[in-house]
Order: C-alpha cells, then structure tokens, then sequence
C-alpha cells in the first residue's frame, strides 16, 4: 500500500488486513521505518520488531531496519555471538550505517522473510497475506527502487544475488500486488497519477488498484441544495447554520465527484472508492466498517 | 491570537515544518504570497517534486533557479502586490553538486567525488541528504542577500528528527574519520589496527560484496580534502537555523495523529534551540455556534421550514456529523495550544473547495493574516 502522506494508508491497510482475516487468511500488516500507527489504531501498546496478534489471524509488525540488519546477519553467520562481537564493532556499525540504501534493503529483505511459507527465522509462523504500509510517495518510489539499485552497486557477494531476489520479489505479479490510496482533491489526484507512472517506469511494477479514500456521501440533490440556498439566506441561529453545513456537503460532495471522475480517466489500475467516515478518531470499528466495502 | 504577519515580524527567514499530508506546501505558498503583497522581496523554496507549489502558483515548472511569479496573476485575483513573489524548486542533487564543486580544491577531485558511486547514491537517494541540502540552499540565498524573506517548505519527513539532524548526520558520514583510515588500497591500516577490526570489516565484506567497499574506499578518498570545507560550513548552517531573525512554524492537521506529530516536533524544535514561531492548523471544522434546545428542536425548526421532513433529517443527520467533527478539532486544538504553551495558533478553516491555485491561496490568507477581530467576524461568518 502506497500513496501520499495523510491519505489514510494505514487505515486502509487495516482494513483490508481486517477483510482478509475475517476470510481465514493468516495476516500481518507490517510498518517500516517504525512506525507504529497500526498498533495505534488498535489501541494495542508499541509492538516493534515482534509479531504480535491483534486479533484472530491478524497480527502487526514494525519493522525496524537496526533490529533487521541484526536478524540478517545472523542468518548469514548462523553464531549468534559472532554476531554480537561484530555488532560491537565500530567499525561494522559505522558502514552499516554508512552504506547507502542498506537500511532500506534489510526492510525489503524482512517483508520477504515473512511472505515465504518456509521461514528463515526458528518458528516461525506462516502467513496466507503480508500487508505492507510502505512509505509515502516520495520515498516509496526510492524504497521500492532500493534492491535494484543495490544490486547494481554490489555486483558479487551474497547481497548481489539477494538484492535480486529482492526485486523479482516485488515485481512477481502473481504473488505481489500494489495499491495506491488517494484522496478526492486536485493535489492528491495529480500525485497518484504520477506515482502509478513512476512505479511503472522506475520500478517496473503494474498498480493492481487505486483507492480513493474519504469520499463524502451525496445527501442532496441539486434541486435540494437550491432550496437550502434559499433557506440559509434568510434563516438564523442553529437552522441557519445546519442548512449552511448542507451546503458546504453538497459542494464538497460534488467536486470529490469531479475528482473521483478525474483519477478514473488518470490511471490505469480499477478505482474502488471508500467512504468518508464521519467519526472523531479513527479505531478499529471505523476500519473494520471500511473493510466490508472493500470488495 | 497573533496573526502570521506579527510572528513574521523583523525575520528573516520562515521555516514550514510537519509530517506529510498537512497542507504544509499550499501554507508556504500562502505566507510568501501574503508577506510579499504587503510589500516584501520574498521567495519561496520548496524541495516537493510533485509540482504542488508551481501548478499553485501558476508556473509552468519550477527549477533550481528562483522564477519570478507574474504579478498579473495576483492582479487578477484582485491581491494588491506591493513586493515581489519568486519561487523555486530544489533540486538536491543539483545543489550538492555545485556545493562539491565549491569545496573541492581541484578539478580533477570535484570529478572524482561527482562521478563515484556511492556519491551518486548518496546525492540522490540518501535519506536526509536532501533536508541537509534544502539548509545548504536556504544558507546561499540567506548568504546572497536578495530576498527579505525565504520561506522554506521542508520535505515531509516521517520523523521529524531527521530533518533536524540532517545537518550532522551528513556531515558525520562524510567525515568519517575512524573509517577512512581502514579504507586504504593497502589495508595496511587494518592490518596495523588489530584482529577486532580487520574481522569486523571482512565480514561486511563477505555480506556486502567487495565492490561496495572499494566504492567506499574511493569516496573517503575523494571527499578527504573537502571534509574541513564541509563541516565549517554545516555549522554556519546549524547557527543560521537558531538565529534569531529564524522562524519555524509548524504545520498540522485538527486530527489526533497530525497534533501529536506537531507536538513531537515543538518538543524537538525547542530541545535544539531552534526559534518556534507559532504553529498553523490547516483543515480546520469551524464548530457552529451553539445549539439552543436539543437536536429535535433543530429537527423540527428544519421540517417547520422546509416542509419536508426527510430531508430536514438528512440536513440535521448531516450537521451532527459536522458539529461532531467541529468539536474533536477544537478539543484537539485546545490539547494543541496548552502542550505548547503558546497563543499562536493559527487556525484556517476546510474550506468547501480545495486550495490549488491563487485564488485559494488568497482564500488561506484571509485567515493567515487576520487579526484578532477579523478572525471572530470570519468565524462567525462561517458558522
């Protein structure tokens, strides 16, 4: 899941984690960079670099790239207090950090350690789906490119052929999909145009959809939004003010409208539109609503 | 309440900082057109591929060259433009290579850096390099003196301690003092430096692969006589940003995720020294005044009006979800101003249409710049 920062992802991401483990797939939304929104939005504590169950064949990760590049080089040494002594080094340390795009990559590597039915780590559980709540535009196009880029930088060495795995991995459309999640505005719509090029052109992967997210309801028709035009002139106190709140709907309603009709002629993935939930803050319950429109 | 030209007063440079998704490039463009209508030189820089700021404000493309944005356009949206609008988009790469070029003693080192790989990667894609970079081009501006005010739109970061530190992170990796010794052609170094070492660094190789390593050994080599130009440098940066002609405003959204990230990013601005300004809350649901009665009053005033009680019920269903969300902003914002500590919040309204040209950006000013009455007018205007 990609798109634009403050587009809801994350939101989105749950739910479509939500549908699917309502549907008996065992699910895992991960979050890079540590972020914890996920989490958040279970109201569950911080679950880091740990799998953890939020609820039946749902669980969440963060994916944090310091504790990756751990868990990789362990199973490159396979001696854990070699790894430890070489974590010790400065040296190590300071290339690791140093190495550009390595942070990146050891991300990439862990949501392919997850995918695979025959875990790289000891017990660990097999998933039917792995969601993915990739950075935002800018930096997804930069994270997704990382193992191609690496793979043109180290030419031998395990991480060359690694890299290229990595980048099959992402672009194999049998098992990979990707989905941008846009909002009804000129901005947001012109951006995800944009990105489904660049994903195409730059990474060399087809968007399997787009969704728009937050689209207002149309509670009025045009003919009723005249006669509360009327009304709003006149009127005062709460009725004046309910009926100007109609009107402001109805214009939003209309020009999300316009734009949902735009991205259609703009992308070339299918555009599922979700809509606006009307609630203070965002939980659980307003996702798990968003999941059953999302077929 | 201040308005954004009181916070701006006698500075220099405005900084917009928040996560991504706040409206962040749409309000440097707002503040820079606003400041320079009321008669100031100012150029706004933003490092946003996405063409917001340009196709916002009427220019076709934005390079790394400021352009002058024609005042015809402001004449048009009747805005009285008594100063000057210039805007410019940053390119990063373009903008460590002419700082290369100017740190390097030669021309045989500039090509050497420019054309290593590892400089290339980092150039392009090294996460903070272009936060580091949009300091370094604000500093240039700044140093050059053409402008009143610079209005800067930061990259919308996801952790807002990257930016901050982008400065010495940068520099810290190109140092790199302990490493290039061990990243001689000879290896003699890590022969001389103990067991520890030369394993820890045949490891990485092993994981690596050889070519990276030798890239790295190269880039040291070539950066190594322009490390001094690079750090002196990075510090006039860091002492621009706290200086006190500075002004960082952040910029967030009403919902509880958006306030919590202003929040965090107040707590660092303030750990570092850096002059907070105010703080601007786009997006805003103005709450209606309050109801007389209950809800079935409004329901039957509406049905009594419109002679028409299913849609009195869709216009009173539709203004509780409104009022609802109306109240979350303003609890949110109140959360907001007591965790800062600070008067200066400037709140502009979801406006029914959305803000992508110069007439929206002068729709945003009206709230920007109001003062104390004006703001009460508009809101009550609104509710």
């Amino acid at each position: 899941m990609t798109g634009k920062g403050g587009v809801g992802k994350t939101t989105v991401a749950v739910a479509l984690g939500l549908r699917a483990a309502a549907a008996g797939k065992r699910t895992i939304v991960c979050e890079v960079a540590s972020q914890e929104n996920a989490s958040r939005l279970f109201d569950h504590t911080e679950v880091g670099f740990h799998e953890v169950e939020m609820e039946e064949n749902l669980w969440s990760i963060s994916i944090d790239p310091d504790e990756s590049m751990r868990e990789y080089v362990l199973l490159q040494l396979k001696v854990r207090a070699m790894r430890d002594m070489l974590f010790r080094s400065r040296i190590f340390n300071y290339l690791a950090a140093a190495t550009p795009g390595l942070k990146e990559l050891v991300t990439i590597g862990k949501i392919w350690e997850l995918a695979q039915l025959d875990r790289k780590v000891k017990k660990g559980r097999k998933y039917d789906l792995v969601i993915v709540d990739a950075p935002a535009t800018g930096h997804g196009i930069g994270f997704l490119q990382t193992p191609r880029t690496f793979a043109a930088i180290a030419r031998v060495g395990p991480i060359h052929s690694q890299a290229q795995r990595l980048d099959r991995f992402i672009k194999d459309q049998e098992h990979t999909g990707t989905a941008i999640v846009a909002l009804p505005e000129e901005m947001p719509v012109n951006e995800s145009a944009a990105l489904e090029r660049d994903l195409r052109e730059d990474v060399g992967v087809a968007v399997d959809r787009v969704y728009m997210n937050g689209l207002y309801p149309e509670r009025f028709s045009k003919a009723e939004a005249e006669r509360l035009a009327e009304i709003a002139g006149r009127e005062d106190g709460a009725v004046r003010a309910a009926t100007r709140a109609a009107l402001s709907e109805h214009s939003r309603a209309r020009s999300q409208r316009a734009q949902l009709a735009r991205l259609r002629r703009r992308v070339e993935a299918p555009v599922k539109s979700l809509p606006f939930l009307f609630e203070p803050e965002l939980g659980v319950e307003a996702a798990r609503r968003l999941s059953k429109r999302l077929g | 309440m201040p308005a954004i030209d009181d916070i701006l007063e006698g500075k220099g440079i405005c900084i917009c900082a928040g996560s991504g998704g706040v409206g962040k490039t749409t309000t440097a463009a707002a503040i820079a057109a606003g400041m320079a209508a009321r008669g100031l030189k100012v150029c706004v820089l933003t490092i946003d591929p996405a063409k917001r700021l340009a196709d916002s404000l009427g220019l076709k493309e934005l390079g790394n060259e400021a352009k002058r944005v024609d005042p015809k356009l402001f004449e048009a949206q009747d805005v009285e433009m008594e100063g000057e609008l210039w805007a410019m988009m940053l390119d990063a790469k373009a903008t460590f290579d002419e700082l290369v070029a100017r740190q390097a003693p030669d021309e045989e080192s500039r090509d050497r850096v420019l054309e290593n790989r590892i400089y290339q990667q980092i150039s392009n894609a090294l996460a903070g390099s272009q936060e580091y970079m949009a300091m370094e081009k604000l500093f240039e501006l700044h140093t050059e003196g053409r402008y009143d005010l610079l209005v800067l739109d930061t990259p919308p970061t996801r952790n807002a301690l990257d930016f901050l530190d982008a400065p010495r992170r940068l520099t810290q990796f190109i140092e790199g003092r302990s490493l290039r010794v061990f990243m001689r052609p000879t290896g003699l170094a890590a022969r001389v430096a103990g067991r520890g070492a030369s394993v820890a660094l045949a490891v990485f190789k092993r994981i690596v692969g050889f070519d990276l390593i030798a890239d790295l050994a190269e880039f040291f080599n070539a950066f190594s006589g322009m490390i001094d130009g690079f750090q002196a440098r990075a510090k006039r940066v860091n002492s621009l940003l706290a200086d006190r002609r500075t002004c960082f405003l952040v910029v967030c959204g009403p919902q509880g995720e958006p306030i919590d990230e202003a929040v965090y990013f107040h707590r660092k601005l303030v750990e570092a020294r850096l002059p907070f300004g105010g703080v601007i809350v786009n997006k805003v649901h103005y709450p209606a005044e309050r109801l007389r009665g209950n809800g079935a009053d409004l329901l039957s005033a509406l049905a009594e009006e419109l002679g028409d009680e299913d849609l009195a019920t869709r216009v009173a269903g539709n203004f509780a979800d409104y009022q609802a969300l109306a109240e979350r902003d303003a609890r949110n914002i109140e959360r907001l101003a007591a965790e800062l500590r600070t008067k200066a919040v400037i709140r502009v309204p979801y406006l029914d249409e959305d803000v992508h040209d110069l007439a929206g950006l002068a729709e945003i000013n009206r709230y920007l710049f109001a003062t104390s009455e004006e703001r009460i007018e508009l809101a009550a205007g609104r509710a």
